[in-house]
């Protein structure tokens, strides 16, 4: 600690004739105490932190120089595994995937989960019954509502597409098992288990809208759409930054949802970066590499967020 | 000129319930086909045009599945882990937040720093490392790895700080003035106002080791540890044919939730609020 030699010279500083003051005065002391007592109540949540996310995030980046196999000890290669990354299609395929599902994830959520938000701040009747409803599908598991969902979105028979058929003639999507609409497929289940949580945030947030400024607003004229625009999206701007953030890094880490889902398929249609270092690191069991690719997740995710702040943090100025 | 406004007001209102009521519709529809299904007979289950009321109502599907899964065992373990890091994490992360939020020492900031910058760390990045650590401690394939895993999250520390920063500071001098140690105030004065906060962390950490898949997916490979969440998962590739079963495993599998849910969905949102007002 370094509390008693700050503690220390601040003394020595005022009584320059006198001997050494003695190393605790009553105050370090009870700096110390306090630091301690601090500690303590830190410590056991710090521990478990500390061991079980620090450690293996610095870990990490040892491992991904590594050769490390199921039967082998760890041999140091260098940066081998991202030059093998360079060239690997399976990795650009997730990459890809990533970003795809992220592209609309992101929006769509926002977009979904603040309609809400707003639709439930208009104080209806049966909004908290609303509420209740759109919030249920983010506490239920993943398990359970992707076989539902597989089933609805079973291309002969499944409900979603004879409603579809209604409309196009029989001219309807093959959602799970059709390359191009497994993704479509899988944005939508996610959205739809997201959004309820997003929308409790967009809510909470919309309470600290003050009333005064909607109401000045209307006076002078403007309409709802002129009022969202001018008064309450700017008031929203701190919740609209933590859940941006948030919903960015959900996206990009997506893995159950799809696991369950598609596996990733059909062929590599939803393979998504968390997955593929799944398969390289517990189905093949080559940790390195698998090491490698979650390098690359982690700077993704670190490097969107740091530029998020940045950026909330320039419009803030 | 005066009447108008209010009609096209009220129809406004209208409007609004139309979209809320079909919103609320189409957002509970899988959830309406989970239980309408698992009461049909597997045969009923794809049908052109979908039979929303089933006929007969078949009961089978609730007696026969446990027989032919292993519920009582996923279920029981599910338990065993919630319950053990629920306990955890209300009991470390509300006593680390005491520390962040009602004390002031060197490094509190930069401690806390770091519990934030994990936000943007996910988990499926550093679950290898984490795994090679686990298991040269012989915790593979235990319960143990998946309490740990989930008993120290930095959400806990995030809610109880925002929660304690709430109560005034001057509650806190008082006990301290009248001799009361840290640790007493912590339990005597802090924890007894905090119940609101506590009940939402006890919930959402229950809900969410309850749900948890990846998990018990990386760490559980005996089939007598298993969760829920793992033997719904295989029990549905085993009886990937028989949709009404399946249909009767997940209504299962989500009916505790729901039912927590419903009891206590008001500490649900407001601990999911709290977290998120200020970010």
């Amino acid at each position: 600690m370094t509390t008693p030699v700050v503690g220390r010279q601040r003394t020595l500083g005022f009584s320059q004739p006198a001997p050494p003051p003695p190393l605790r005065t009553p105050r370090t002391s009870l700096k110390l105490r306090n630091a301690l007592i601090g500690w303590t109540f830190i410590l056991p949540n710090f521990l478990g932190f500390a061991v079980l996310t620090l450690v293996p995030v610095f870990t990490l980046f040892y491992m991904s120089l590594t050769d490390w196999n199921i039967f082998g000890t760890a041999k140091w290669v260098g940066l081998d595994n991202f030059a093998r990354l360079v060239g690997d299609k399976s990795f650009h395929i997730a990459l890809g995937n990533t970003f795809y599902y992220a592209a609309l994830h992101i929006p769509i959520t926002i977009v979904v989960s603040l309609s809400l938000a707003l639709l439930l701040n208009q104080k209806l009747r049966g909004a908290a019954f609303f509420r209740t409803v759109a919030f249920f599908p983010y506490i239920t598991s993943i398990v359970a509502v992707a076989v539902v969902w597989n089933m609805l979105f079973s291309p002969e028979f499944g409900p979603i597409n004879q409603f579809l058929s209604l409309f196009t003639d029989g001219d309807v999507p093959g959602w799970t098992v059709s390359k191009d609409w497994a993704m479509p497929a899988v944005i939508i289940v996610g959205t739809w288990k997201d959004m309820g949580y997003y929308m409790l945030l967009f809510l909470a947030g919309l309470q600290t809208v003050p009333g005064e400024l909607q109401e000045a607003a209307r006076l002078d004229g403007a309409n709802a759409w002129q009022r969202f625009l001018n008064v309450t999206l700017p008031c929203l701007r701190p919740t609209m930054f933590f859940v941006t953030v948030m919903v960015t890094i959900q996206s990009l880490k997506v893995f159950d949802l799809i696991l369950v889902m598609t596996d990733g398929g059909p062929g590599q249609a939803t393979l998504v970066l968390s997955q593929y270092i799944y398969q390289k690191g517990f189905e093949q069991f080559d940790f390195g590499y698998a090491s490698a690719i979650a390098v690359v997740l982690f700077l993704i995710c670190i490097v969107v967020t740091v530029v998020q702040f940045l950026y909330n943090k320039r419009k803030e100025a | 000129m005066a009447a108008r406004p209010s009609a096209l007001q009220r129809s406004g209102r209208v409007l609004l319930y139309v979209v809320m009521i079909i919103a609320a519709a189409g957002i509970m529809l899988p959830f309406a086909w989970m239980v309408i299904s698992s009461l049909k007979l597997n045969n009923q289950v794809f049908t052109a045009p979908v039979q929303w009321i089933p006929d007969p109502v078949q009961w089978r599907n609730y007696f026969d599945i446990w027989v032919k899964a292993d519920m009582v065992t996923w279920v029981r373990n599910t338990l065993v882990v919630s319950v053990a890091v629920t306990f955890l994490q209300v009991l470390t992360g509300s006593f680390a937040a005491y520390g962040f939020a009602k004390m002031r020492f060197p490094g509190r900031d930069a401690l806390f720093l770091l519990y934030i910058g994990t936000i943007a760390v996910p988990w499926q990045s550093y679950m290898i490392p984490q795994f090679q650590m686990l298991s040269s401690w012989g915790l593979n394939n235990t319960l143990w790895a998946i309490m740990l895993l989930q008993a120290f999250g930095a959400f806990g520390v995030f809610l109880m700080k925002q929660y304690y920063e709430s109560i005034p500071d001057s509650l806190s001098e008082a006990a301290r003035i009248d001799g009361l140690s840290e640790y007493g105030i912590w339990w005597r004065i802090i924890m007894p106002l905090s119940v609101p906060a506590l009940a939402s962390l006890t919930i959402i950490t229950f809900v969410q080791t309850w749900n948890d898949y990846l998990g018990p997916l990386i760490y559980l490979r005996d089939r007598e540890l298993w969760t829920i969440q793992l033997g719904l998962q295989s029990f549905i590739g085993e009886y990937n044919a028989e949709h009404a079963l399946v249909m009767t495993g997940s209504v299962l599998s989500v009916l505790p939730i729901a039912l927590i849910f419903l009891f206590g969905q008001r500490y649900f949102i407001q601990g999911i609020a709290t977290t998120g007002v200020k970010g």
